[in-house]
């Protein structure tokens, strides 16, 4: 198992850092345009957003994986967690506004553990939409957690788990030695609870990411391919494929620097820039949380430190909608990421 | 001069060819869009004979660029091989078939 940048000291494990190394270089000296710049063009800028509907919530960077491209840096060495009494304060802001999706993240959500009276609570409030974003092998982990799948079907929890390839060798060299295989399990015990079955009304939905410094195709060939694949060989069934476009921050940053791709992989997010996915970029709908409660305009921002707008209050205990709903929201290169091609969000492509 | 006659940073100026003569370039990118687009065949079967044939031409531009583009299009790293190796098979049957020219010349001159 690799080691997180956090516990090697490395420069990348700082957000500051990160964000120095993408103002700089090729953006530095004009090389290529900034992100700023290409949506001032546009008269994008300052990017607003439409109304949230979504609360993405970090409930800790603790992984039993430790990913090669991980945005979040995270790993069985991670500590952050969040305390029961935050989840409180979510749970409070969802069941006095519109928002109707909680997305829980992490990390391994479910090693939080207060996971499931958070899961158990937000139903009781009557949260229109849970989303559990499962690594999968989280399930198979240690026996505690082999009822997930039964707890998730209990709470009506839509769930999202990353699989980048229908095959064990790109899976596993992304993802760690074995991790195909118990995913795979992980996804027929799903299966078996009604997850992914047509008429069940239980979700499992499935996120593709490239396994290297490429863009990812297209979603719905995709899809296809993936159904067809895992049905075939290993009896899976799920509703649909999410892409999603490895953003240049943390892990996979670092990979881009020490493989020398960092320059042609951001010529290439520049280069295959959408307009058109400026319009659908989650920031504009969703809010993410942190462990200790700060909010960001989204899960990448929360990694590098980029907090919301200080005008629109930063913690979850100064919650104002409406302040929020009128924010700038912040951003740097690696939002390219979400506007290449057909851009890319956590609910896959925008455009 | 440059001192190497191929440079990575070539590939990206592909579409500089229309400056010396563009309404040809117009046609040959217009074309060689509808050419990529899904059709009786997948846009990655298509990628894959690209492949196949940029190793055939021996083109690096070409094996650089439908190399990213087969991982985008989700081609496994066997399908890919496995592409380079009918172009292989190809070439290297496209020689020995030849090998019957030679036999039926021998048989003429040979008593």
């Amino acid at each position: 198992m690799i080691k997180t940048l956090k516990s090697r000291n490395h420069t990348l494990a700082s957000g500051q850092e990160q964000l120095k190394f993408l103002s700089n270089g090729i953006f530095g000296d004009d090389k290529l345009p900034t992100f700023r710049k290409k949506i001032e063009a546009l008269d994008e800028f300052p990017l607003k957003p439409a109304s949230i509907e979504i609360f993405q919530v970090n409930v800790g960077y603790m992984c039993n994986q430790v990913c090669k491209h991980c945005h979040v840096d995270a790993g069985p060495d991670r500590k952050e967690v969040m305390s029961r009494e935050t989840m409180e304060v979510c749970l409070d802001i969802m069941s006095k506004t519109q928002i109707h999706t909680l997305d829980l993240t992490g990390g391994a959500p479910e090693m939080n553990p207060d996971f499931r009276w958070f899961v158990e609570e937000a139903n009781k409030a009557g949260v229109q939409e849970i989303i559990v974003r499962s690594n999968l092998t989280i399930i198979l982990a240690n026996p505690k957690y082999r009822d997930l799948p039964k707890f998730f079907k209990k709470n009506k929890v839509r769930v999202v788990s990353s699989l980048p390839f229908y095959q064990p060798d790109k899976t596993d060299r992304q993802r760690g030695e074995g991790v195909f295989a118990k995913s795979i399990e992980a996804l027929q015990m799903l299966n078996a609870a009604g997850y992914g079955k047509e008429g069940s009304g239980l979700y499992l939905d499935l996120v593709y990411n490239p396994g290297g410094a490429f863009l990812p195709g297209n979603q719905l060939e995709l899809e296809r391919d993936f159904k067809k694949e895992l049905k075939n060989h290993y009896d899976i069934e799920f509703n649909s494929l999410f892409t999603i476009t490895n953003l240049p921050i943390s892990r996979f940053l670092d990979f881009l620097v020490r493989t020398e791709n960092y320059e042609e992989y951001m010529e290439k997010l520049v280069g295959s820039f959408n307009p058109a996915a400026v319009k659908g970029v989650m920031c504009r709908n969703t809010i993410s949380v942190d462990y200790d409660g700060h909010m960001y305009d989204c899960d990448f921002n929360q990694m590098l430190g980029l907090k919301v707008d200080q005008k629109a209050g930063q913690h979850i205990c100064d919650f104002d909608l409406e302040k929020l709903e009128n924010r700038h929201i912040a951003i740097s290169q690696h939002c390219y990421g979400c506007t290449a091609g057909a851009g890319s969000s956590c609910q896959g492509t925008v455009a | 001069m440059e001192k190497t006659y191929y440079d990575p940073a070539d590939l990206k100026k592909f579409g500089d060819v229309a400056d010396f003569q563009p309404e040809l370039a117009k046609k040959f990118f217009d074309y060689y869009g509808d050419v990529f687009k899904d059709g009786a065949l997948t846009s990655r079967e298509k990628s894959l004979i690209a492949l196949a044939v940029a190793h055939a031409v021996q083109c690096p531009y070409c094996i650089d660029a439908y190399t990213s583009d087969s991982l985008e299009k989700g081609a496994t790293e066997q399908q890919m091989m496995e592409a380079v190796h009918v172009t292989t098979a190809i070439r290297g049957g496209a020689s020995l078939v030849h090998g019957v020219q030679m036999m039926n010349k021998v048989k003429k001159l040979s008593m």
